[in-house]
């Protein structure tokens, strides 16, 4: 499982995925689930190792709304190439809740599908299982346009340069 | 016509380069036919029952000459020297070959096309007014309004895995002509009290499985919202339209499970967070898209007197001008509908050739386009009367002439079990059969405009949902049958056909098909009462007693 982080090839990082009654270690880096940081935020803050949250398709992203100090990650679920609701939860984290932090999407993450998902905001990447990276790292920049605004670039096209008439 | 500028032609030559990569990848097999699948999907790239279907965006259905000689250099050259019109005013090829497709993407893009979109759980081709900029009924042409939208849809990275595809439609007409109350959105360009242009937006229309009439969710949206508004929907349906099940992700689920009040309020919420953004249109960018259209100008002529025309011609020319010609808004110009349902062909397919003398006709009589319609049909919006008689003797020559505009055999058709994987049921046989049978022209004219519209199946891309006659092809215990339905109609007062009563076997259609038009024409009030008024005046007793009998 290749790790992009913009736009080159990162080092693989150990987190800790834990199930929702799964109780949390006292060392290393850990990925809850949205309903756990919000309940417990408090002392998953405490901690001295890292903790991010990994959301589901169907989790309401907006309910991360004010809790995103002390977040070291928000890893967005892809569990089929297919559903496209992850596009919208990091367009709405990135737009509306000003998240500045690292923003993975993981899952079947595919070369095909990196292009879009840098433009609504993802700057890390873990690719499903045998993807190439070269191959993701060169779809990356396989349009060098774009008509809409998104998360990369608050402005449509016609407001970023001057178009013929 | 919209003329590329060059970001435009980068984006289409770019995807046309990384079509070429993705095919490469799958020859190589780097990636499997799982992953390719929806990579060629956005494409325009079906697998049906005996090769690959290529579909072509035509945007708002409008084509130049160069743009027609190219669809006939890949009917030739890719194809078996046919291309297919759809009732989506795209272009279909039946028989391209994997390899070739990079190729046929080149090709397009060097005339400003693109397969961008054609299929795929995403935002398709946007739609129109086959009539657009020549009605006199238009407040405003919608087609620079259908290019926004083509620009922001195209690659938008946040709606590329919809639940399902999603289709646009924009009228600019008091008339509805472009059916937007059975596309997921429709939106109506109209004034509001203050006599402020804007939108009505419908949303959630759709034949298929669950066909369903497009409520208003906004009656009055100002024209810079229109972008924002859109992308307000398309994330409400994004984040919340289901994915459980294909037959319930349309949107138009969505809005009639939750209610059109609750869906509207979800999009206003939505919507009043980025209603200020910089999506805002502005006038400027408008008026940019519109003058890149060089609307072309017309010269001042006089109309000319074409009854009497028709009265000096022989029979068949007379015809065309009763029932093929289209009211221009410009004194002396007409729109003609070139029909693509002589009796011998299945309706929408063009040979190459007949592509050529289009761009031919076009160049000399036509102002150098045509526009693709949504029954199929090709039109030639701004035609000289004058030169009426000089366009007809090419079409003529052409096959092209069959004077059947909006009569019965003017059929919409679907490709059915002949190439499509999805069917129960051949259609495009019966369709031949229907034109068959009802080769008297005399007997048509006197029925006047009747539609009919068939479906090989239940996923409706023949519209029958909407035709006055609407035929679907089932599967009864592993044969092919037919359900007859009545009162279909897309327009203003859209309405869906209901079934007549048991389904027909595929020798007994044609005959049913006769039977009801009989009906209709020995039972109507007047000969001014159409199929559709005496439907809706009589509804279905009259056609159920001749078809079934009264037990
Ligand atoms: S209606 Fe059915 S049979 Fe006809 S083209 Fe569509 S999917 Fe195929």
């Amino acid at each position: 499982m290749a790790l992009i982080k913009h736009n080159a090839v990162a080092p693989a990082e150990l987190w800790t995925t834990l199930a929702a009654d799964q109780p949390v270690p006292a060392t290393g880096d850990v990925l809850v689930d949205l309903e756990r940081w919000v309940s417990e935020g408090e002392a998953l803050r405490a901690r001295a190792d890292r903790v991010g949250v990994l959301l589901q398709p169907d989790d309401d992203v907006l309910g991360l709304e004010g809790t995103l100090d002390g977040l070291a990650l928000i890893a967005v679920a892809f569990p089929k190439f297919t559903d496209g609701r992850g596009y919208s939860s990091a367009r709405l984290l990135r737009d509306r809740l000003g998240y500045t932090g690292e923003l993975r999407a993981v899952g079947h993450v595919l070369p095909d599908q990196v292009f879009y998902m840098r433009r609504v905001g993802f700057d890390a990447l873990e690719l499903a299982d045998g993807k190439s990276a070269d191959t993701a790292i060169a779809q990356l920049g396989e349009f060098s346009v774009t008509y809409q605004a998104a998360a990369d670039d608050s402005r449509p096209l016609f407001r970023r340069v001057a178009r013929p008439a | 016509m919209y003329q590329y500028d060059e970001h435009d032609q980068r984006i289409v030559d770019e995807r046309a380069a990384q079509f070429r990569g993705q095919v490469q990848r799958r020859l190589a097999g780097e990636i499997t036919e799982n992953e390719f699948k929806p990579l060629r999907l956005q494409n325009g790239l079906y697998m049906q029952l005996h090769a690959y279907m290529l579909r072509v965006a035509v945007p708002y259905g409008l084509l130049s000459s160069a743009q027609l000689r190219a669809l006939a250099t890949i009917a030739r050259d890719y194809d078996k020297g046919y291309a297919h019109f759809t009732t989506r005013q795209n272009v279909q090829y039946n028989w391209p070959e994997l390899e070739d497709v990079p190729k046929i993407l080149d090709l397009l893009a060097s005339v400003q096309m693109h397969a961008i979109q054609t299929s795929g759980n995403c935002i398709r081709n946007t739609t129109s007014d086959p009539l657009a900029g020549i009605a006199a009924d238009e407040l405003e042409d919608p087609r620079p309004y259908c290019e926004l939208i083509r620009q922001w849809s195209t690659f938008h990275p946040e709606f590329a895995f919809l639940p399902r595809k999603f289709k646009i439609a924009v009228t600019g007409s008091r008339t509805d002509r472009a059916a937007v109350r059975i596309h997921d959105i429709g939106i109506r360009i109209v004034d509001n009290d203050a006599g402020e242009r804007g939108f009505e937006i419908l949303v959630g229309g759709g034949l298929g499985r669950t066909p369903h009439i497009a409520k208003v969710v906004r009656d009055f949206l100002p024209y810079e919202h229109l972008l924002s508004y859109l992308e307000a929907v398309l994330r409400v349906y994004n984040r919340y339209g289901r994915r459980d099940n294909k037959y319930k992700a349309r949107i138009k689920i969505q809005v009639s499970e939750w209610g059109v009040e609750k869906f509207a309020a979800a999009v206003e919420e939505e919507w009043g967070h980025i209603k200020d953004s910089a999506t805002a249109l502005t006038r400027a960018e408008i008026d940019r898209i519109k003058g890149r259209f060089h609307t072309p100008s017309f010269e001042a002529l006089p109309n000319e007197d074409l009854d009497a025309l028709a009265l000096t011609s022989d029979r068949e020319f007379a015809r065309f001008l009763k029932n093929n010609l289209r009211p221009h808004r410009v004194p002396g110009y007409t729109a003609i509908v070139i029909s693509t349902k002589p009796k011998d062909r299945a309706p929408g397919d063009v040979s190459d050739s007949q592509l050529e003398a289009l761009a031919d006709l076009a160049d000399r009589f036509g102002l150098g386009h045509v526009v693709v319609m949504h029954d199929q049909n090709v039109m030639m919006p701004n035609v000289k009367q004058a030169d009426l008689k000089a366009v007809y003797a090419v079409l003529e020559e052409w096959d092209l002439h069959t004077a059947n505009a909006g009569r019965v055999t003017d059929q919409i058709c679907c490709p059915g079990l002949d190439f499509c994987n999805l069917a129960n049921a051949r259609s495009i046989p019966v369709a031949l059969r229907i034109a068959e049978r009802f080769d008297d022209q005399d007997y048509l004219d006197d029925l006047g405009d009747v539609s009919l519209k068939m479906s090989g199946c239940i996923n409706a891309c023949g519209h029958h949902h909407v035709g006055n006659i609407g035929i679907l092809g089932i599967d009864k215990a592993g044969v092919e049958a037919y359900q007859l339905m009545l009162g279909g109609d897309p327009g203003d007062e859209a309405s869906l056909g209901k079934i007549v009563g048991r389904a027909f076997s595929s020798d007994e259609i044609v005959d049913a098909v006769s039977t009801v038009l009989d009906t209709y024409a020995t039972q109507r009030e007047s000969a001014d009462e159409t199929f559709l008024d005496f439907y809706r005046r009589a509804g279905l007793d009259p056609f159920k007693e001749s078809l079934y009998g009264t037990d």
